[in-house]
């Protein structure tokens, strides 16, 4: 058997589906929650609700050891998890707590002795082909990875409550704040983006500009967000913010691959640079060879002039 | 209060990532090297706290022995002592990374030991949270504030609909990410001071875990090229043209 560890995101249903390609009964652990019609619909006889009144305030520590307590109890050949910040970080407490390895970001799986599978390193840089020798076997599957649905619907999807005694629990949230409306770089849909090539803080006035005429955020480079001439979470790449937006302006940004791997997914890249030669330049759907400062100001102004019109 | 951040020595590279001819590494021979932007932002962090608290910093990597190189950059940024566990020069697995520094830290207690949430090249998202569960430590990932008061660390991250503070008892750890403060550029002091500190070099002979590199991949790219919508100002109304086309004007 196979445990398939979701949260409430819809990648999750993506995830469920990728572990039932597998070929394997799949059962789903959750941390609270879990839709059982819906599982039903999609295959799933049993639902391990994990439940414990003070999961929800520990650490993730104490979702580690409920998941390490879930996984001795039904010992399954593998446990699939969502690769959200907080199931994988609950998985590595898991692993640890059980001495098993862990898999991080898989894209492909094959099941067997050893498990073969390929992960993400760096983003998106590069992958790493690797065997994972260990029953049950623990990974976590990346974003956007699916699988042709596996299994037909079922009649019903049980829930099994599961509690857990939970140890670790003097590690606690002790405020929640939520953030205030607004556009964020995950969700706008378009990005006005800048790098050294911008030159200095004042620079980016252009830029702010343009993003507010195309309904969209400025972004930057780590250059940029270095230079303190933009906010840390107005960066995108590796160590940023990945976005996927409809349109992704990069100007003055080279293209380095920790950048690259932020901005990959986006609809349609347009590089504004003045080197034809740029990285970005040549992996962009569109690009204006050109200095910044003269390129924007003219869109800006044939926008406007055709606003008029 | 004693500061422990562990850094891992990783390859920079620039718009390609080369790999060996056996694709089992980057080839690293025109590259330089680094210590991830996270764990960066975890040296200013021990720096700070050091500062305002009393104490000291240790930096902490396992690696070969070149990552001295790293250690000594840290050391630059305000740290005290570094701490180099030689492994050689293969790359390691989580759990036998986690037990090299286990294994170094011995019973030296420290009062916050701090981590990147991830690496920069392997991306495991782990080994902070095994070494803090060997050492008996809280931890948290992902955090982006720590302040120290009272005997406890108040950790900060950011969540998808806002943020959590979280109160852990000293000692304790946390993996901390990029955007938890702007590490400095090391001064010329620092510098000088940092070519004459102390590196404590601790042999290991790392046990392989579960988890076997076989090889790496480039991911397929098989973008066309970019078309060029123009030079300089001249290029606007394409440009305009491509906005209305994709429907971004609103
Ligand atoms: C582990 C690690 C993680 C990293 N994570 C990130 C990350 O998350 N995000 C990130 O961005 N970087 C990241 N980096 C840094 C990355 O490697 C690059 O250093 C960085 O992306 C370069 O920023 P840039 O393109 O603005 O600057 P540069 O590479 O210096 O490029 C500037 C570009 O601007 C062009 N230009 C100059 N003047 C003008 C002008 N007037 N008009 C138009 N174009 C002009 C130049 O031709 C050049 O192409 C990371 C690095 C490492 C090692
Ligand atoms: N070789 C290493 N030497 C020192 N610290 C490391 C090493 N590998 C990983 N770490 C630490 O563990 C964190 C998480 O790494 P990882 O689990 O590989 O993503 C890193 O950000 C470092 O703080």
């Amino acid at each position: 058997m196979i445990l398939a560890v979701l949260d409430d995101s819809p990648a999750a249903l993506d995830m469920l589906a990728f572990a039932q390609s597998l070929g394997q009964q799949v059962d789903v652990a959750t941390f609270g929650g879990g839709d059982v019609d819906d599982l039903a619909k999609r295959g799933v006889r049993t639902l391990h609700r994990i439940t414990h009144d003070e999961l929800a305030d520990c650490a993730p520590a104490a979702s580690g050891d409920a998941l390490a307590q879930l996984i001795e109890h039904l010992r399954p050949d593998g446990v699939l998890a969502v690769s959200s910040d907080a199931v994988t970080e609950a998985m590595a407490h898991a692993a640890a707590i059980a001495g098993l390895p862990l898999a991080t970001n898989c894209v492909e799986v094959t099941t067997g002795e050893p498990w073969l599978l390929t992960r993400v390193r760096g983003g998106g840089m590069l992958l790493e082909e690797a065997e994972l020798t260990a029953t049950p076997a623990l990974l976590t599957i990346a974003q956007g990875v699916s699988g042709d649905i596996g299994a037909g619907p079922v009649e019903s999807c049980e829930v099994r409550e599961f509690f857990p005694e939970l140890t670790t629990t003097q590690a606690r949230v002790v405020e929640r704040a939520s953030r205030g409306a607004g556009m964020t770089l995950a969700t706008a849909p378009v990005i006005v983006s800048g790098g050294r090539g911008v030159g200095s803080a004042d620079g980016y006035r252009v830029l702010e500009e343009l993003a507010e005429r195309l309904g969209g955020v400025v972004g930057c480079s780590r250059v940029a967000t270095n230079n303190g001439w933009r906010p840390h979470s107005d960066q995108v790449g590796l160590t940023g913010t990945k976005v996927t937006p409809d349109l992704y302006l990069a100007c003055g940004i080279s293209g380095a691959t920790q950048h690259w791997v932020g901005c990959m997914d986006s609809k349609v890249i347009m590089a504004v640079n003045t080197d034809p030669e740029a990285p970005l330049v040549r992996r962009a759907t569109y690009a204006v060879i050109g200095d910044v400062h003269e390129v924007l100001p003219a869109v800006l102004a044939e926008i406007n002039a055709r606003s008029k019109t | 209060m004693e500061v422990l951040v562990c850094v891992k020595r990783v390859p920079a590279p620039g718009a390609k990532v080369p790999l060996t001819d056996d694709a089992t590494d980057i080839d690293t021979r025109y590259l330089g090297h680094t210590i991830g932007p996270h764990e960066e932002c975890g040296v200013e962090e021990a720096v700070r706290i050091v500062k305002a608290h009393g104490g000291s910093a240790t930096v902490l990597a396992v690696g070969p022995p070149e990552a001295d190189e790293q250690l000594r950059y840290a050391i630059a940024m305000g740290a005290d002592r570094g701490v180099l566990v030689d492994v050689g020069a293969a790359e390691l697995d989580p759990e036998a990374t986690a037990a090299a520094i286990v294994h170094a830290v011995g019973d030296t207690s420290y009062d916050l030991v701090l981590f990147g949430t991830e690496s920069a090249d392997a991306s495991h998202y782990q080994v902070g949270i095994r070494v803090a569960r060997a050492l008996g430590l809280p931890i948290v990932g992902g955090i982006k504030g720590i302040d120290i008061d009272d005997g406890a660390a108040r950790l900060r991250r950011e969540v998808a609909d806002g943020v959590e503070v979280y109160r852990l008892p000293l000692p304790a750890a946390a993996a901390v990410k990029e955007g938890l403060n702007l590490p400095r550029y090391p001064s010329m002091p620092g510098r000088l001071k940092a070519k004459k500190a102390r590196i404590d070099v601790v042999p290991y002979t790392p046990e392989p875990g579960g988890l076997r590199k076989v090889r790496l991949r480039q991911p397929n790219d098989d973008r066309e090229e970019a078309i060029v919508l123009g030079h300089g100002a001249d290029a606007a109304p394409r440009v305009v043209d491509v906005l209305e086309q994709i429907g971004v004007i609103t």
